[in-house]
């Protein structure tokens, strides 16, 4: 399980970084997308006592009482935080792309691709 | 003072609650407003604000004077005991903080309702959010409602930003929101990386945590506060994470600009809070992690600040290179931990922000003036520099001084004088001149830098290489920006012969010498403030109270339902 985790939060913050370095903006706002799916995933595995493999998420009777047993549920509400506000900010950023789109006539993020660079492939 | 003292006293416990709902109830009535409702919005958008400015200095007041060593207002919103409930906190730092944000939206909301709001749509209940998200980034004391207010602060300011829409704008907006979407995601590492090795978020339950961490998880601690220092040294631009900046305030509209002055000082107010709490001297192994760190990018973020603005051909440029320079000086040296240096830029913050701020206004004045009334010169949307028109470059035979006609018996229309005045002013407090509240500012700390145990104590300690590093490069950046803004003076002051006065009204004159006026106010009243940094100083450096004072904070008991009244058993 952990080793699952790992490889796709790595995966994940791996392809968001080199989109978010992308000269078009849609990449740019995939590469932020990818980075706040691997956020939110990072966000979970940072429960106290590890990841909770196998424990319960709510109170069962007979179960004691502590992280041993149950989920840490702190890491569930942080995340589920995080998802709203990553989304608002997403859909913003969609707008203002969809703007600048508009206005410059172009996908480059600095409304005019630059010629004497060269791009990458 | 004692009746004001009284007033807060008898609100206290709730009056901490109030500089974040004002706002956000403000603002949400404001919504329901139609957009050619504008009077009612402007006249709510303004009560607010003088009512919230009412509030911060009530809270000021309250926090000064209710005795020592460290008075502490502690609210507890769910009513649940420190480190399980949130918790907001009222100490000298954050209430200074508060009343600073207060007068800089005061001034901001006056000038813009001159004419800036109607660019757009929403611009009231927007600026009201922006407020908010300030107000509870300076009160909270944990770190996950910190991450939340900074979002709620960002959403509002990525709208202020591309207020009056232009290309200029959604240029600079698509960069200023990258940057800072990657930097909450940095955000959400670091204060996940805390919780998972503290099982806390509450800072002060942190501060308390962190000297018994065990020393396997040292490194990953360190890692994390690495981390989620950089979100805020984007935040308050430190270099190489300060590219954004300049475009960003440059391209806002003025009074968004002047408000975001205050935006970097919500980056250095985060630091010096959680660096002095959670790796303050009683931090154990953990003992200043990180100075060299907020020395050296302060330091780093000084010269280039101050080559910037050398090198700025507008004024805005200036502005925002103005505002780089000062945070660069308050990071070096807050990364030194001497209370009498924090001293000493805790009294500089109010008064360069208040510059900085009032230097965005100037700007938009000074160039409507330049253009004939429109805010930006055709020649402005490209990059070139705006002087260099060919009649101006002199040459052999063209000398320009001789067309000059003799200044004996012009008069001087008020708007100009004002302008002229006012940039003089912020000239003197930017760079650091005499007599003004910035010379104050520097002067301290200088002083504390050449003697870090106090006057007269310090006498057979010298002053390490750091300190002055930090000395040559306060005073050197404080030359070169003397430089930038001379020339800028000449350029738009002594050169202009023919052109007609500037046409300025109340609303647009009033907010600068507002501004202007309260860094008056802070060199006449400098022995009260500099008394007011020294507590601040000692008691950020001072951790234990604070961490004292959260912690035993307890929740209201449930009010209980009267019990009935029992009949008494009768006794036969």
């Amino acid at each position: 399980m952990e080793i699952v985790l790992v490889l796709a939060i790595g995966v994940l913050t791996g392809s968001g970084v080199w989109l978010l370095l992308r000269p078009r903006t849609f990449q740019v706002i995939m590469g932020l997308c990818l980075l706040s799916y691997a956020v939110n995933l990072f966000i979970f595995s940072m429960g106290r006592l590890g990841l909770a493999i196998d424990k319960e998420p709510v109170l069962q009777p007979g179960v004691p009482q502590d992280l041993l047993h149950y989920a840490d549920p702190m890491p569930q509400a942080l995340v589920l935080t995080a998802i709203v506000i990553g989304f608002a900010m997403t859909a913003l950023f969609l707008v203002v792309l969809l703007a600048s789109r508009g206005m410059s006539g172009t996908d480059h993020v600095d409304g005019s691709a630059s010629h004497d660079v060269r791009e990458m492939p | 003072m004692t009746a004001l003292h009284a007033l807060a006293a008898f609100f206290m416990p709730h009056l901490l609650l109030a500089p974040i709902a004002l706002p956000l109830l403000t603002a949400a009535l404001m919504l329901l407003l139609r957009e050619d409702q504008q009077r009612l919005k402007i006249a709510f958008n303004l009560f607010s604000t003088l009512l919230g400015l009412g509030v911060t200095v009530l809270l000021l007041v309250w926090v000064h004077h209710s005795g020592d060593p460290a008075p502490l207002g502690v609210y507890l919103p769910g009513n649940w005991p420190a480190p399980f409930g949130i918790v907001l906190v009222l100490d000298r730092l954050s209430a200074m903080m508060l009343v600073l944000t207060s007068g800089v939206a005061l001034a901001s909301i006056i000038f813009a309702t001159a004419h800036w709001h109607r660019m757009g749509v929403h611009f009231h209940p927007l600026f009201q959010f922006q407020l908010m998200g300030l107000a509870g980034a300076f009160l909270t004391a944990d770190l996950f409602n910190l991450f939340v207010f900074f979002e709620i602060m960002l959403a509002a300011s990525y709208g202020l930003l591309l207020h009056g829409s232009g290309r200029q704008r959604v240029k600079a907006g698509l960069h200023y929101i990258a940057i800072n979407l990657a930097a909450s995601s940095l955000f959400l590492i670091g204060v996940s990386m805390l919780y998972g090795i503290t099982g806390t978020l509450n800072m002060a339950d942190l501060a308390r945590s962190i000297p018994t961490v065990v020393e396997a998880d040292r490194g990953l601690l360190h890692s994390a506060a690495a981390i989620l220092a950089t979100a805020f040294l984007i935040k308050a631009a430190v270099w190489p994470l300060n590219f954004w900046l300049v475009p960003a305030y440059s391209a806002a509209t003025a009074p968004v600009g002047a408000l975001f002055a205050l935006m970097t000082k919500v980056g250095i107010y985060t630091l010096l809070r959680l660096w002095t709490l959670l790796f303050g001297f009683e931090a154990g192994a953990s003992a200043l992690f990180g100075s060299l760190w907020l020395v050296g990018g302060g330091m780093v973020t000084m010269v280039f600040g101050a080559i910037g603005m050398l090198g700025a051909q507008r004024l805005t440029h200036l502005a925002g290179f103005a505002a780089i320079v000062s945070s660069g000086t308050l990071l070096a040296a807050a990364g030194f931990g001497l209370p009498q240096l924090t001293a000493g830029l805790l009294y500089y913050l109010p008064s360069s922000t208040l510059a900085v701020s009032a230097l965005f206004l100037l700007a938009d004045l000074i160039d409507r003036w330049r253009n004939d009334g429109a805010h930006q010169a055709p020649h402005e949307h490209g990059d070139d520099a705006p002087f260099l028109s060919p009649e101006l470059v002199p040459t052999d035979t063209h000398n320009l001084d001789d067309n000059e006609q003799a200044l004996v018996g012009r008069v001087i229309p008020a708007a100009t004088a004002l302008l002229g005045l006012s940039f003089l002013l912020c000239t003197l407090v930017i760079t650091g001149l005499p007599p003004l509240s910035g010379f104050v500012g520097k002067f301290a700390m200088l002083t504390a830098l050449l003697n870090p145990l106090g006057l007269g104590a310090s006498a057979d300690t010298l002053p390490g290489a750091w300190s002055w590093a930090l000395l040559a490069l306060m005073i050197g950046s404080g030359l070169l920006a003397l430089i930038s803004l001379t020339r800028t003076g000449i350029r738009h002051f002594w050169t202009s012969h023919n052109r007609t006065a500037p046409v300025l009204s109340v609303l647009e004159g009033a907010p600068i010498a507002l501004l202007l006026g309260a860094c008056i106010a802070l060199t006449v009243q400098a022995p009260t403030v500099m008394d007011y940094a020294n507590s601040t100083a000692q008691a950020l450096h001072t951790p234990a109270s604070y961490v004292q004072a959260v912690l035993s904070a307890r929740p209201v008991p449930n009010p209980t339902r009267a019990a009935p009244a029992m009949p008494l058993p009768e006794t036969p």
